[in-house]
């Protein structure tokens, strides 16, 4: 298969790879997607509680080339945002940026997904933290 | 050096120059019908076309008349299954076959089996091998073909095809074999591994591509087909159509050179997979192989690297050609249905890897190959979720994943 040079460049030069402290209750982590599927996503991103803007966005994924630069773009788009105009990443804007060719689109799926499972993720422990504050923040995957 | 370097020697062989050389006449001056029988151009061709079959005859213990030439292995297969299934419809409606077989086998079957007939599709062994107790239970008094691979295209395991030729002789069934893989590569000898029937192809031998042949057993037993195609009554019946004259010339041609470079040329490529194997297990950790690795091609490794998906490994190494059995590199978007035969999980198969080594791999390639996977995998592990959590010593199998 061919790949995109935006595919290519997210995947020779991952952007924002690594991982956060999934403790911290200003991170929200999203993790979607089944080994036994062929592709895996964890998706960070950390909440400045002043502004409430998203500070930085990491990402690890296990799957093809689109899944990588999926992720990887994801991450960059997260950036600046706040949650609420995060939300609103569709997948057809990674689609379209990518160029993913149709076989792909679960990739862009996936990776919207993600965002959504990390704010979700997000909200619950910030939710949790006002309410009882004494308590552990859930993980929404162990 | 030269890139891209390839490694895919399952799929189809470069073709060797003595080939072509040996080709090249009859796709000019030697351009005669070997069906015409009355002038020298007719006689000139078929003089090339029994000097061929008697080249690939000899390749495996065969007598010239009883190698019939198709258009390749898939033809020949169906030639052999549904040829065998018409003729002795009358004596029974069974077949059996494997799990692991190719697609040109496995969806015969599958046709044959719409029209009436009763298929067996049995399971293997983890170690990708045949359990001849099994095959034996299968056998029925209306079975009236086994057909069984000699060694498989993805795993390279070798099946103990003699044993399978001895239980099916003693139960009066017929016994077929998709050679594909194998003749050419390790010795294969019809009268001492018991076969009836075997299909060939050039293109994995060095050869043209549109060629192959079938082997019908002419004695104990005299094995009849019903041909697939009907015409001018070429290949005694069992295969009409004008020959391939130059294709064939190629074929005897690939046929005879692996047959006299076979002893060295599998010892080199032992020497060379087994090399790349211990250097791949010597600097990854987590990397399986799959199938057994004593009953297996000399040229053939399969490993799965745990925690790195096969399309995005392919993406790394994209200056070397390998396959993989993850599902985003097939057409089916499914995961190997051989390694998912051998109890691989969905989750390995997408990680694995086929090397296909040949006659024109070197030290230098294998060695490079070997750095840019060591290379490749370690990068993409730092990027997976898998092998973080792994490394955590979290039990993935207890994860909940959000299956899509």
């Amino acid at each position: 298969m061919a790949y995109s040079e935006k595919v290519l460049d997210h995947y020779n030069n991952p952007r924002n790879v690594g991982s956060m402290d999934k403790s911290n209750p200003n991170v929200g982590t999203g993790m979607v997607g089944a080994p036994e599927c062929g592709d895996v996503m964890k998706l960070q991103l950390m909440v400045d509680d002043a502004t409430g803007i998203i500070a930085d966005a990491k990402f690890k994924t296990f799957g093809c080339g689109s899944a990588i630069a999926s992720s990887s773009l994801a991450t960059e788009w997260l950036k600046g945002k706040t949650v609420d105009e995060a939300l609103k990443i569709k997948n057809t804007e990674i689609v379209n940026e990518l160029s993913l060719p149709p076989v792909k689109i679960h990739c862009s799926v996936l990776a919207e997904d993600a965002i959504k499972a990390a704010i979700s993720d997000y909200k619950k422990k910030q939710g949790t933290r006002k309410a009882v504050p004494e308590m552990q923040a859930v993980e929404a995957i162990a | 050096m030269k890139t891209p370097i390839y490694l895919d020697n399952h799929s189809t062989t470069p073709m060797d120059p003595r080939v072509l050389e040996a080709m090249m006449p009859y796709f000019t001056e030697h351009f005669g019908n070997a069906a015409s029988r009355n002038h020298s151009f007719g006689w000139e061709a078929e003089q090339a076309v029994e000097k061929a079959r008697k080249q690939i005859a000899d390749l495996i213990g065969a007598n010239p008349k009883e190698i019939i030439f198709t258009s390749g292995a898939t033809e020949s297969n169906n030639l052999a299954i549904k040829g065998v299934a018409e003729m002795y419809a009358e004596k029974g409606n069974h077949i059996i076959t494997a799990a692991t077989e190719h697609k040109a086998v496995l969806d015969t079957c599958k046709k044959l089996e719409k029209q009436g007939f009763q298929i067996t599709y049995l399971a293997l062994r983890e170690d990708g091998l045949i359990d001849l107790d099994k095959l034996r239970a299968a056998i029925t008094d209306k079975t009236i073909l086994v057909s069984i691979m000699y060694a498989n295209n993805e795993i390279g395991v070798i099946q103990p095809v003699a044993e399978i030729g001895k239980i099916c002789k003693e139960r009066g069934v017929l016994y077929h074999s998709d050679g594909v893989q194998a003749v050419g590569k390790i010795p294969v000898d019809v009268i001492k591994d018991n076969i009836d029937l075997l299909s060939i192809t050039a293109h994995k031998l060095y050869g043209p591509k549109g060629v192959g042949a079938l082997y019908v057993r002419r004695k104990n037993p005299r094995v009849q087909i019903t041909s697939q195609m009907d015409g001018g009554g070429h290949e005694r019946g069992m295969r009409s159509g004008t020959m391939n004259v130059p294709a064939i010339a190629g074929f005897g041609k690939a046929a005879e050179l692996c047959r006299l470079e076979m002893a060295e040329e599998s010892k080199r490529l032992r020497f060379l997979r087994d090399k790349l194997r211990a250097k791949l297990e010597r600097e990854l950790d987590e990397v399986f192989i799959n199938g057994d690795m004593e009953h297996r091609l000399p040229h053939n490794l399969n490993m799965s690297f745990a925690y790195v998906e096969g399309e995005s490994l392919l993406m790394g190494i994209n200056d070397i050609a390998v396959s993989s059995g993850s599902a985003c590199t097939s057409a089916t978007l499914e995961p190997s249905y051989v390694l998912k035969a051998l109890g691989v999980g969905d989750d390995l198969a997408h990680t694995s890897i086929r090397f296909g080594l040949g006659r024109f791999t070197t030290e230098e390639e294998v060695d490079y190959v070997a750095t840019r996977m060591i290379d490749t995998v370690r990068k993409l592990r730092e990027l997976s979720p898998l092998y973080e959590m792994a490394k955590e010593g979290i039990d993935m199998t207890k994860v909940e994943w959000a299956a899509h």
